[in-house]
C-alpha cells in the first residue's frame, strides 16, 4: 500500500503541476478582453500583462490562486452555517444527494429483484428503464422540480427525487447482472434442499451479488451528485452547489464559479472513496480472498 | 420402510439442442433396494450426470417412469429425500467450512446444527477447519466439505456424482474406505457415479455398466462382496472377475459407438 502510494505521488504531483502551468499561460489570452484596457493603462509590459491578468476581479478564466483563495476563505474563512460558507452550501447538495443516492439504490434493487424473479418483467420492464435514462436530466428535472413544489414539496425531497432517478439505474443493471451470477450448480443445490425462493435469495443470490452492487454504487453515488446539483438549478435555489454555480453565473463571479466546481469535485472524489471502503470492508467480513 | 427406493421403467430423456435432439437416456431400467450401494459406469457423455439429475428432479424425463421411495421425483425431492454431492464442491465463497455445512440445516430449519456440523466434519477428516473460507481449501478439502453438507441433514438416500474425480489415488483409497465404512454404519442406500472401475468394483453392491450415443444401460453387475470389506479385496479373484466384466461391458458400449 505505502509504496504503491509513494509510486503514484511523482507522476500525479507531475501532471498537477503542468496542469497548472498550462492553466496560469491560458489566464493571459482567456482575460485579454477584459484586460487589455487595464494592461495598457498600468504601460504595458509583461509584468504587467501577468500581474493584470491573475488579478481581475471578474476574470474569464481565473488564475488557480485566486479559486484556490477563494476556496480557502469560503471553506475556512467562514462560519459553516453563514450562505458566505461554501461548506453549508457543500451540506445542503450532499444531504440530498445522500438521501437520493439511499433511494435509487433501494429502488434499484427491488427492481432487481423483482426482474429476476419475474421471467416477464425482464421483458416488459427493462426496456422503459432503459429508455428512462434517455431522457435528458435537465429537460426532466424542472418539471419534477416544479411539479413537486406545486403540491407543496419543497427543499430537500424533490432534489433526491432527480439524484434518485439518475442513480437507480446502474444498481439495477448491476444487480440484475449480480443476482443472476450464481453457477447453475449453487442454484440446483438450493433446489435439491427445496429452499424457498425467499432463502434462494437471501442465502444465495444477494450474497452473490454482493461485488456486483458495489460495483455500480461507485457509479451511482457520482451521479447523484450530478443530480443533486441539477436539481438545484431550475428553481433558482439559494442553497447548495448548483445554487452557488447559477448565483456566480448571473453576477458573473467566476471565481466563486470555479470554486463551487471544485468543491463539488471533491465531494464526488471523497464519496466515491468513501463507497470503495466500504467495499473492501464488505469484502474483507464476507471472507474473500485478500 | 419397504418397497424399492429407485424404480426406472423405459425412462428416456432427450435434449433438443440447436444442432439436433440428443438422446441422453434411452429406455433405462433399473430398481434400486434400500440400502444398496450402486455404481453409475461408463465413458464421457453416457448419460451418468443426467440419469442421476433425473433421480433427483434436476432434470424431467421425456418418457417413462420413475419412482424415488415409492414417489414421484418432485415429491422426493419436496420431502429433502436425499443429499447430493455435486462433479464441483459448489460451496458459498462467502461462508466458512461450518457455514457451509451448515446451510442446508437452516434451510430446512434442522435442529441441534453445532453437533450435525461438527460430527460431519469430523467424518470427513476436517476437524480444524471450521472457520475457513473455501479459497484456503485444497480442492479435495473442498469436496469433502461438500460432502459433509450434503450428510449434514441425515438424508437415507446419498445421490454422488463423482465426488472424489478431482483426487488422487492415495487420498480417494482413503475417502473410499471411510465412504464404505459410512454406508456400512448408516445403512443409507448410495448411487455413485465414478470413471474408475476399480472403485466401483470395491464399492459397490451393484454396478450400472452405460454407453453412449444413446445414453443406455448395457449391464448390470451385482457383487458379493462382505459389506465390511478392506482394500485388500482388490487382489482377489472375485474382484478381478468382477473388474473384467465392467471392462469387457464399456468396451462393448465403445465399439457400438465406430
Ligand atoms: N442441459 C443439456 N442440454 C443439452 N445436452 C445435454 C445437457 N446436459 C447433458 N447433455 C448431453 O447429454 C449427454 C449426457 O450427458 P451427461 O452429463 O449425463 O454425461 P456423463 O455421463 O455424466 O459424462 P461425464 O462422465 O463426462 O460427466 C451428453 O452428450 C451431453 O452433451
Ligand atoms: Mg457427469
Amino acid at each position: 500500500m505505502k509504496t504503491e502510494a509513494r509510486g503514484s505521488f511523482v507522476p500525479v504531483a507531475a501532471i498537477s503541476l503542468i496542469i497548472l502551468v498550462i492553466w496560469y499561460a491560458m489566464t493571459v489570452p482567456m482575460n485579454a478582453v477584459v484586460a487589455d484596457s487595464k494592461i495598457a493603462a498600468a504601460g504595458g509590459g509583461l509584468a504587467n500583462t501577468i500581474e493584470v491578468s491573475w488579478s481581475l476581479a471578474r476574470p474569464v478564466l481565473p488564475a488557480p490562486h485566486q479559486v484556490a483563495i477563494e476556496f480557502w476563505n469560503t471553506v475556512f474563512g467562514v462560519a459553516p452555517w453563514k450562505v458566505k460558507s461554501l461548506v453549508y452550501h457543500a451540506w445542503v447538495t450532499l444531504s440530498s444527494t445522500l438521501l437520493g443516492f439511499v433511494l435509487g439504490t433501494l429502488l434499484g434493487i427491488v427492481l432487481a429483484v423483482a426482474i429476476v424473479h419475474v421471467r416477464s418483467l425482464q421483458k416488459s420492464l427493462l426496456p422503459w428503464i432503459i429508455a428512462s435514462q434517455t431522457v435528458p436530466i435537465l429537460a426532466i428535472a424542472p418539471m419534477v422540480i416544479v411539479v413537486l413544489g406545486s403540491v407543496g414539496l419543497t427543499g430537500l425531497l424533490p432534489k433526491s427525487l432527480i439524484s434518485m432517478y439518475l442513480c437507480f439505474f446502474p444498481v439495477t443493471i448491476g444487480m440484475v447482472k449480480g443476482l443472476n451470477s450464481p453457477e447453475p450448480m449453487q442454484l440446483d443445490l438450493m433446489r435439491t434442499y427445496h429452499a424457498s425462493a425467499w432463502d434462494v435469495l437471501r442465502k444465495l443470490r444477494l450474497p452473490a451479488s454482493v461485488p456486483f452492487l458495489f460495483a455500480s454504487l461507485k457509479v451511482a453515488i457520482a451521479i447523484a451528485l450530478v443530480g443533486a446539483i441539477v436539481g438545484e438549478l431550475p428553481t433558482g435555489a439559494i442553497a447548495g452547489i448548483g445554487a452557488r454555480l447559477l448565483n456566480g453565473s448571473y453576477y458573473g463571479q467566476t471565481i466563486q464559479i470555479w470554486a463551487a466546481l471544485f468543491a463539488a469535485a471533491f465531494m464526488a472524489a471523497t464519496l466515491v472513496w468513501f463507497v470503495g471502503v466500504a467495499d473492501r470492508v464488505t469484502a474483507r467480513l464476507m471472507g474473500a480472498r485478500p | 420402510m419397504a418397497g424399492p427406493v429407485i424404480t426406472a421403467r423405459d425412462l428416456s430423456l432427450t435434449f433438443e439442442t440447436a444442432d439436433g435432439p440428443v438422446y441422453a437416456l434411452s429406455n433405462v431400467q433399473l430398481d434400486v433396494e434400500e440400502g444398496e450401494f450402486v455404481s453409475f459406469i461408463g465413458p464421457s457423455g453416457c448419460g451418468k450426470t443426467t440419469l442421476l439429475r433425473v433421480i433427483a428432479d434436476l432434470e424431467q424425463a421425456t418418457s417413462g417412469t420413475i419412482t424415488v421411495n415409492g414417489m414421484t421425483p418432485d415429491q422426493a425431492r419436496r420431502a429433502r429425500a436425499y443429499g447430493y454431492v455435486f462433479q464441483a464442491p459448489a460451496l458459498f465463497a462467502w461462508r466458512t467450512v461450518e457455514k457451509n455445512v451448515a446451510l442446508p440445516l437452516e434451510v430446512m430449519g434442522v435442529a441441534d446444527a453445532a453437533s450435525r456440523i461438527k460430527r460431519n466434519l469430523e467424518l470427513v477428516n476436517l476437524l480444524g477447519f471450521e472457520k475457513k473460507y473455501p479459497w484456503q481449501l485444497s480442492g479435495g478439502m473442498q469436496q469433502r466439505v461438500s460432502i459433509a453438507r450434503a450428510l449434514a441433514f441425515d438424508p437415507k438416500l446419498l445421490l454422488m456424482d463423482e465426488p472424489f474425480g478431482a483426487l488422487d489415488e492415495i487420498v480417494r483409497d482413503k475417502l473410499n474406505q471411510q465412504l464404505l465404512s459410512l454406508w456400512d454404519a448408516t445403512k443409507k442406500t448410495v448411487i455413485f457415479v465414478t470413471h474408475s472401475i476399480q472403485e466401483a468394483v470395491f464399492l459397490s453392491t451393484k454396478i450400472v455398466v452405460m454407453s453412449p450415443r444413446p445414453g443406455r444401460i448395457i449391464d448390470v453387475i451385482e457383487t458379493k462382496f462382505p459389506r465390511g470389506r478392506t482394500l485388500d479385496i482388490r487382489e482377489t479373484p472375485e474382484f478381478l472377475k468382477v473388474a473384467h466384466r465392467v471392462r469387457e461391458g464399456l468396451r462393448a458400449g465403445r465399439s457400438y459407438e465406430d
